[in-house]
């Protein structure tokens, strides 16, 4: 086969990274949703802290957070096991990965969503409140499908970073699309080549995910004259 | 017919009691003791200039603003208020959620929810917040559309009408509710005003079938026509207060006067 029996490798690894990018990204969703809530409060704690997350994750580049993130934890735990001591925990690769790009992204889903609470016009909350709403449900029925419009292109804009930030993985010991890139093109001796299926299969992610994007932006637009 | 409406002959229920109510923003006070009595059947229409804090008092009746002093109860109940750090809270939510509901709204600018269809609109509260079961909330939508005149538009989304269209959505969606008492703030004062009249005559027709109903206009003429009590107020402060004949025909205060004949000459043309 064109890929010399690689090819399990290559598939194994395809699927790592895009089960890392989903639950990342529904991780960093949700620190989104809580961030912009946060940062949109009343409460001046909750915005200094939002502030901080925000400001200072958005600063430092990725890969830098990453080695603290997963080398920190990994040292916290070990130091937290040697006092109770109990055998050492070994972080899982896996979720360490999960925690990390999680953290990273929410901060920048904090902004996409504080933004687009903001841009959903007040009256609409008003009216909701008016008919009786209570906080929770004006929030689920009337501010989040209505934010949702204005959130989409942002997080299609953040998705598509994101599933590129997952090969940084690789390097806290991952089986990712980029490490079994590494892997078949050492042993085959064909880097180039390996390369490039690479490069089309992060291409074909982001493509597809490209369209189911566009999908549900056509969803969350329903009623909204095209300006 | 004139109502005398402070004699003890007057046995209909109390629908909306508002005493004393002030809101201050600030340094910046707006109202400054301000109280109405509405009846059952009531039409209060206020009027004033801009600034005058006319829709911060009908925004502070369903707590959209929260007043700062006084107090108000509709139908009877008395909305618990209690002061935390300077700011006026309710004591219990649920209780002003109640309230609201018995409250319908129809603000300047429509606020239609911009992602659900007309019937949606109509019958999102009443099925979410009140109970009513789907099929009873649509039927009774349905006759509200077809009431106002948009029927035929149930399946559209608000983006698509015009204003007057908007709004007479918005009057029939605050009615899907069943509320007791109908708040306009300036229903008509974001229109074209080629669609002014198809929304006065929706709450026109509302007046005559007996609604109570408070309203912020500034539609002389109209305020005159329908209201059984009008109430002109200036800077935060009740200047004059009567039957529409007494505050258009003959008011007391020079200010009022000025201000109605001003209005009045400027509705002419």
């Amino acid at each position: 086969m064109f890929l010399d029996g690689y090819g399990s490798l290559m598939l194994g690894g395809t699927w790592t990274t895009i089960k890392l990018g989903l639950l990342s990204m529904a991780v960093a969703l949700i620190i989104g949703l809580i961030g912009a809530s946060a940062k949109l409060s009343r409460s001046r704690p909750l915005r200094a802290i939002a502030t901080a997350y925000t400001t200072l994750i958005r600063s430092v580049p990725d890969l830098v957070l990453m080695l603290l993130l997963f080398y920190s934890l990994q040292i916290l735990l070990n130091r937290l096991t040697d006092w109770m001591s109990v055998e050492q925990i070994d972080i899982d690769p896996f979720a360490a990965g999960i925690a990390t790009l999680s953290f990273i992204y929410g901060a920048y889903f904090t902004e996409t969503f504080r933004a687009a609470f903001l841009a959903v016009p007040r009256g609409q909350m008003e009216a909701a409140v008016a008919h009786g709403m209570g906080a929770w449900l004006a929030f689920r029925r009337i501010l989040f499908p209505q934010m949702m419009r204005f959130a989409l292109p942002g997080i299609a804009n953040n998705w598509q970073v994101l599933i590129k930030a997952t090969a940084l993985v690789s390097i806290i010991g991952l089986n990712d699309l980029l490490q079994a890139t590494q892997d078949a093109g050492k042993a085959s001796m064909q880097f180039f080549y390996f390369s490039v299926i690479c490069a089309f299969i992060y291409l074909a992610i982001t493509t597809i995910s490209n369209g189911a994007l566009i999908l549900m932006e056509r969803r969350y637009s329903i009623g909204f004259r095209r300006g | 017919m004139t109502i005398d409406r402070n004699t003890a002959t007057d046995d209909r229920p109390i629908a909306v009691n508002v005493t004393n109510l002030h809101k201050h923003y600030g340094q910046l006070e707006v109202l400054k003791g301000v109280s109405l009595c509405a009846r059952k059947g009531d039409v209060v229409s206020m009027i004033g200039s801009s600034g005058s804090g006319k829709s911060t008092f009908l925004r502070c009746i369903n707590f959209l603003e929260m007043p700062s002093g006084g107090s108000i109860a509709v139908a009877g109940e008395q909305v618990k208020l209690e002061q935390k750090r300077g700011q006026t809270k309710p004591v219990d939510r649920r209780q002003l959620e109640r309230v609201r509901t018995r409250l319908g709204m129809v603000f300047q600018g429509f606020n239609l929810w911009q992602h659900m269809t007309v019937l949606e609109n109509l019958i999102e509260a009443p099925v979410h917040v009140l109970g009513v079961g789907k099929a009873e909330a649509t039927e009774r939508a349905e006759a509200l559309l077809n009431r106002v005149g948009l029927y035929n538009k149930r399946g559209q989304y608000p983006a698509f009408l015009s204003g007057g269209q908007q709004q007479r959505v918005a009057i029939a969606r605050a009615l899907c509710m069943e509320p007791e008492v109908m708040l306009f703030d300036e229903p008509t004062s974001a229109l074209d005003p080629e669609l002014v009249s198809e929304v006065l005559k929706v709450i026109r027709s509302l007046a005559e079938e007996g609604r109570t109903m408070i309203l912020v206009t500034h539609e002389m003429k109209f305020a005159r026509e329908v209201s059984s009590h009008v109430i002109y107020l200036y800077k935060g402060v009740v200047e004059e207060e009567g039957n529409p004949q007494q505050v258009f025909g003959s008011p007391s205060s020079e200010r009022c006067r000025q201000f109605v004949s001003a209005k009045g000459s400027a509705e002419r043309v």
